[in-house]
């Protein structure tokens, strides 16, 4: 959004006399928060919808009491925080919370950063007035990573709303809690929300919405950082440690391209070993949303005793006469300049298969719209009311891009269209008014040829895309049915302003990649749908823009957490240590176009590969040193990497590095060729996918991170294919489990890609989607 | 929260100061000069004198004034503050010590660490607890900030060991439980006021 646009949004109200500026239709609660005024609440979370669970954020807004997590702000609007009557209410609400609440804050997890002693203590609630019998109330774990103790629990829904409303799974629901009425008696005597907040929470607790004992979840464990209270822990740091003990480094995720912001949270291991540990991965869950991988696949770090300095003159040697450096994104940009630079100076070639492929993509978008990058980010996708994804399959490839798509249908009452061979079971419940296209492999052209036709100005488009436009048997191709839809979607578009298209992996990895980076300009130009690109893995952003990447290579090969003939690897299983992210800083390039910043959390004393390059063609004395340098022709700034701050402003606007620059030329009109539909993968396919949290040998490494590298198939194709199978492709086998994930539908089968030690790349080579053989064994 | 400790990167490059000190003699006939010249002072004399007649009033003419430590200990009072003791509870024997870390983490010289973990009954578990008594200043924050009053100052003062960890860990200072029936409930810095009764406020109980 410019400045101007906003500017033109605000409405000026009064909060407690101070004149503050807010943006229209905002929540009185986060217009007070962006403007440093504190409103008490528990139950409300930014960007996901007000349930009025907890009623303690009562403030009176021109002489009415209203709600503020709730209640938008008017031109004008007088609002007081705390009136006589108001602070009665939250006192006697915070006391009927610590009714019956255990006091076991003395063993409590959450002891220390507790909402619930936290507004205790605020309220000054010394006596307590009410009683009611206790109900008794079992503890369980829920999955490999959930503890509830409804003991605890205050029912504020926190964990509910966030399971729902962002992350999609809708996993856990209110159930009975069978306790005792409450007394009549109260009702009269006691303030009228305390009153109706205790009798809702008298009736209620916390379960999985299944039915069952195990809420068979993505296991994201957002709800249990989202739990005001103890209620909701991880099973591993239960009772491992006191909140206050833990030291909390910013830092950047280094699993995925979302690039969220994280807390390492670290203290010593133990008592006879005084190095640091990671303890537990923390976010601020008000303005990100974690996903599994991120929140418990932490302790993948590179313990390394001492420098090796045999391995370290072997590794100088072999960079010396490498010809070609094999690596993967899970690299931050500084070492992508450091190789850079090497290809500058030593000529070696630099090879990098998914961020190779993202460039090739990138170039032929630029060439197309003349943008140097997408313009949008997911912050527009998530204001958007109407969510469309190509060529990823949203579940597995990009967590952030899933919730995007997913809270665009609870909180902007909206819609979406999600084209994807593969069918999903979740994607269809994010939302009501949801069509899903499983497509054939291969048809990506059609779908965006649809998107165009559905809402692209005709008047603007270029004759190639206008020929291809017809509606009826795009649909038809796509595996729709055109009447049917053409009705739904005339629903789905009602009251609809803001438009959003995700595209993913899929359309990089593509016979027909240039066409479909043409189809994504000329969707851009004609309509203003906003585009945004999921790039493969962790930094290919970065890499792509940072690295001028080659696409053969044949010599010497030293591999950087791949493949090579010497390799230096953070896994420990190389001839030379490196330290893992978490044992690093520097800067990482995220999808949504920022350079954030990552911190080290646990020590590492080792080689870095800025001391190789330091060898080899000389480089400052840190890593981070190289920060200034990356290459502003893309976009990047010359600043320092102390500069550059990591966290978010209490409006939730991220304060994180800084946004890469985009620059726009000019272009001629845009040629699109022929949709060509008879290429299309016939019999059995299988598609380069990892299953849910794993994304890297990193995450893998993680012990509490345990899916399988396996070949993945829905309940009924695993039935045929049976226990263990081997696939083969044109260029070689792979023999593997088959485990079934519920929520697949269809034949075709996901093969993961993130051991890179099997060297899948090679296998499925440019196409996401192959053509292979199963048999059991 | 601020990245400040992040950036400073200063590691091993403090600058020390070495005192101003007057020069040591160089050579051995130097060194030798300079013990007999401080040794054989006629101060010494005088000194051992003293300490000769003192030796003779006390063990001839009945004019001791000392205890005779080790044979002799004078009682201490209860609010000294020694070595700690981790009490039990008297009915179950389980140890006193629900984990808290309020110890921990008030600890002036911050010398207590310990570990838990979630344990098979579902409580818990203190798996390691230790004092490091090289750092310990004996303020007694520890018991008085432990809302259970499981860790207390002993009376046990004699800490000359060959290691101090031989008294620090969890096991060592617990009341060992065939002496449960002698632990004594504490009376010292941290305990419960004697008028402890009348500062509670009742909660209704509907049971
Ligand atoms: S772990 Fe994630 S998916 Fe599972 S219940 Fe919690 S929020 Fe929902
Ligand atoms: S488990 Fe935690 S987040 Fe969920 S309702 Fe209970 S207190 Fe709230
Ligand atoms: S893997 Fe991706 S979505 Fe998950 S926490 Fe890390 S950066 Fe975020
Ligand atoms: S007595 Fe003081 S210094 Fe010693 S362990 Fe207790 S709190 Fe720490
Ligand atoms: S304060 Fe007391 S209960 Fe808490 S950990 Fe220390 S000794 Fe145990
Ligand atoms: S925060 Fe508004 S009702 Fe709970």
């Amino acid at each position: 959004m410019s400045e101007l646009q906003s500017a033109e949004n605000m409405v000026s109200i009064k909060i407690d006399g101070k004149a503050c500026q807010a943006k229209e239709g905002e929540y009185i609660l986060n217009a007070a928060r962006a403007n440093d005024i504190f409103i008490p609440a528990i139950c409300y979370l930014t960007r996901c919808s007000p349930t009025l669970a907890c009623r303690i954020c009562l403030v009176e807004a021109d002489g009415k009491q209203v709600y503020a997590c709730n209640a938008k702000v008017k031109e004008g609007m007088e609002i007081t925080v705390n009136t006589p009557n108001i602070l009665e209410e939250r006192r006697a609400i915070m006391e009927v919370y610590d009714v019956n609440h255990p006091l076991q804050c003395g063993v409590c997890d959450q002891s220390g950063e507790c909402e619930l002693q936290n507004y205790t203590l605020e309220l000054a609630v010394d006596s307590q007035s009410y009683a009611i019998p206790d109900t008794k109330r079992e503890s369980a774990n829920w999955s490999s990573v959930l503890h509830y103790d409804p003991g605890l629990c205050i029912v504020c829904e926190r964990c509910v709303t966030v399971c729902k409303d962002m992350i999609g799974d809708a996993a856990i629901k209110t159930t009975k809690r069978g306790g005792a009425d409450l007394d009549k008696g109260y009702k009269d005597t006691m303030p009228k929300d305390a009153y109706a907040m205790w009798n809702k929470l008298q009736k209620s607790l916390i379960a999985p919405s299944n039915g069952t004992d195990s809420t068979n979840c993505s296991d994201c464990g957002e709800c249990v950082a989202v739990c005001p209270v103890g209620a909701l822990v991880s099973r591993d740091f239960q009772y491992r440690s006191n909140a206050w003990d833990l030291k909390r480094i910013p830092a950047t995720c280094a699993h995925c391209s979302s690039g969220c912001q994280i807390y390492y949270e670290t203290k010593p291991a133990s008592i006879s070993d005084r190095t640091e540990k990671i303890y537990r991965v923390t976010n601020e869950f008000h303005y990100v949303s974690l996903c599994g991988a991120g929140r418990f696949g932490y302790d993948f770090e590179n313990a390394v005793k001492g420098k090796d300095a045999e391995a370290f003159a072997k590794a100088v040697e072999a960079f010396n006469q490498a010809k070609v450096i094999n690596f993967t994104s899970v690299i931050t940009n500084e070492e992508a300049l450091m190789l850079q630079t090497l290809k500058e100076q030593k000529g070696v070639k630099l090879i990098n298969r998914e961020a190779r492929a993202f460039q090739i993509f990138l170039n032929f978008y630029q060439a197309a719209s003349g943008n140097s990058l997408y313009k949008h980010d997911f912050k527009d996708v998530m204001a958007s009311d109407f969510v469309m994804s190509v060529g990823t399959s949203l579940r597995n490839d990009n967590p952030n891009a899933r919730y995007a798509f997913n809270n665009v249908q609870k909180l902007n009452k909206g819609a979406g269209l999600y084209f994807h061979p593969v069918g999903d079971k979740l994607v269809p419940e994010f939302g009501k008014s949801i069509e899903c296209f499983a497509h054939q492999a291969g048809h990506e052209e059609a779908a965006l040829l649809l998107i165009i036709d559905l809402f692209a100005d005709h008047d603007k488009l270029p004759s190639s895309v206008k020929d291809q436009l017809n509606r009826e048997s795009l649909i038809n191709m796509l595996g729709g049915d055109a009447e049917k839809f053409g009705d739904a979607f005339d629903k789905m578009m009602k009251k609809k302003e803001r438009f959003s298209l995700i595209v993913g992996e899929d359309l990089y990895f593509h016979e027909k990649a240039e066409n479909l980076a043409k189809l994504i300009a000329v969707l851009e130009a004609s309509s203003d749908v906003q585009v945004v690109m999921i790039p493969p893995k962790t930094n290919s952003l970065g890499v792509a823009l940072i690295c001028d990447l080659d696409d053969e290579a044949e010599g010497y090969t030293v591999g950087y957490n791949a493949p090579g003939d010497f390799t230096i690897s953070a896994l420990g299983d190389g001839d030379l240590d490196m330290p893992a992210m978490n044992q690093q800083e520097g800067t990482l390039t995220n999808m949504n176009k920022r350079v954030v910043p990552t911190n080290a959390a646990v020590e590492y004393h080792g080689y870095e590969l800025n001391d190789i390059v330091r060898e080899v063609i000389g480089a400052p004395k840190l890593t981070i040193d190289w920060t200034q340098y990356l290459p502003e022709a893309k976009g990047f700034q010359a600043v320092a990497f102390d500069t550059l701050p990591n966290g978010y402003h209490n409006d939730g606007s991220e304060n994180r590095g800084y946004a890469l620059q985009i620059t726009t030329s000019e272009v001629g009109e845009i040629e699109v060729a022929k949709f060509d539909e008879s290429i299309s993968l016939e019999g059995q396919i299988a598609y380069r996918c990892n299953p849910q949290r794993q994304f890297n040998d990193f995450s893998d490494k993680a012990h509490q991170i345990f899916e399988a590298f396996a070949l993945y198939a829905s309940p009924a194709k695993a039935e045929t294919l049976g226990k263990r199978v081997v696939v083969e492709f044109d260029n070689g086998n792979l023999e593997l489990d088959v485990v079934v994930d519920e929520r697949m539908e269809g034949d075709i089968v996901a093969i993961p890609d993130f051991k890179s030690a099997y060297n899948i790349y090679e296998l499925f080579g440019a196409s996401r989607y192959q053509k292979v053989i199963i048999r059991e064994v | 929260m601020g990245l400040e400790q992040f950036k400073d990167r200063r590691v091993g490059t403090q600058n020390y100061k070495k005192l101003d000190l007057d020069h040591a003699p160089n050579c051995g006939w130097c060194q030798f000069k300079q013990v007999v010249s401080r040794t054989f002072k006629p101060e010494l004399f005088v000194g051992l004198w003293v300490t000769f007649r003192e030796m003779i009033n006390a063990l001839f003419r009945g004019q001791m004034h000392t205890t005779q430590y080790p044979l002799e200990k004078l009682p201490i009072s209860p609010r000294y503050r020694a070595i700690h003791d981790m009490l039990r509870l008297l009915e179950s024997g389980h140890y006193r010590c629900i984990g808290c870390g309020l110890c921990e983490k008030i600890c002036i010289s911050n010398c207590i660490a310990m570990e838990t973990r979630y344990d098979e009954n579902q409580r818990k578990e203190v798996s390691e607890y230790t004092i490091n008594f090289g750092r310990c200043i004996f303020c007694g924050y520890c018991a008085e900030v432990c809302p259970e009053l499981a860790i207390v100052h002993g009376q046990r003062y004699e800490t000359a060991s060959e290691q101090r960890a031989s008294f620090s860990l969890f096991e060592d200072m617990l009341t060992p439980i065939d002496k449960l029936n002698l632990q004594k409930e504490y009376d010292g810095f941290g305990a419960v006021s004697p008028n402890a009764d009348e500062n509670i406020k009742k909660t209704p109980l509907a049971y």
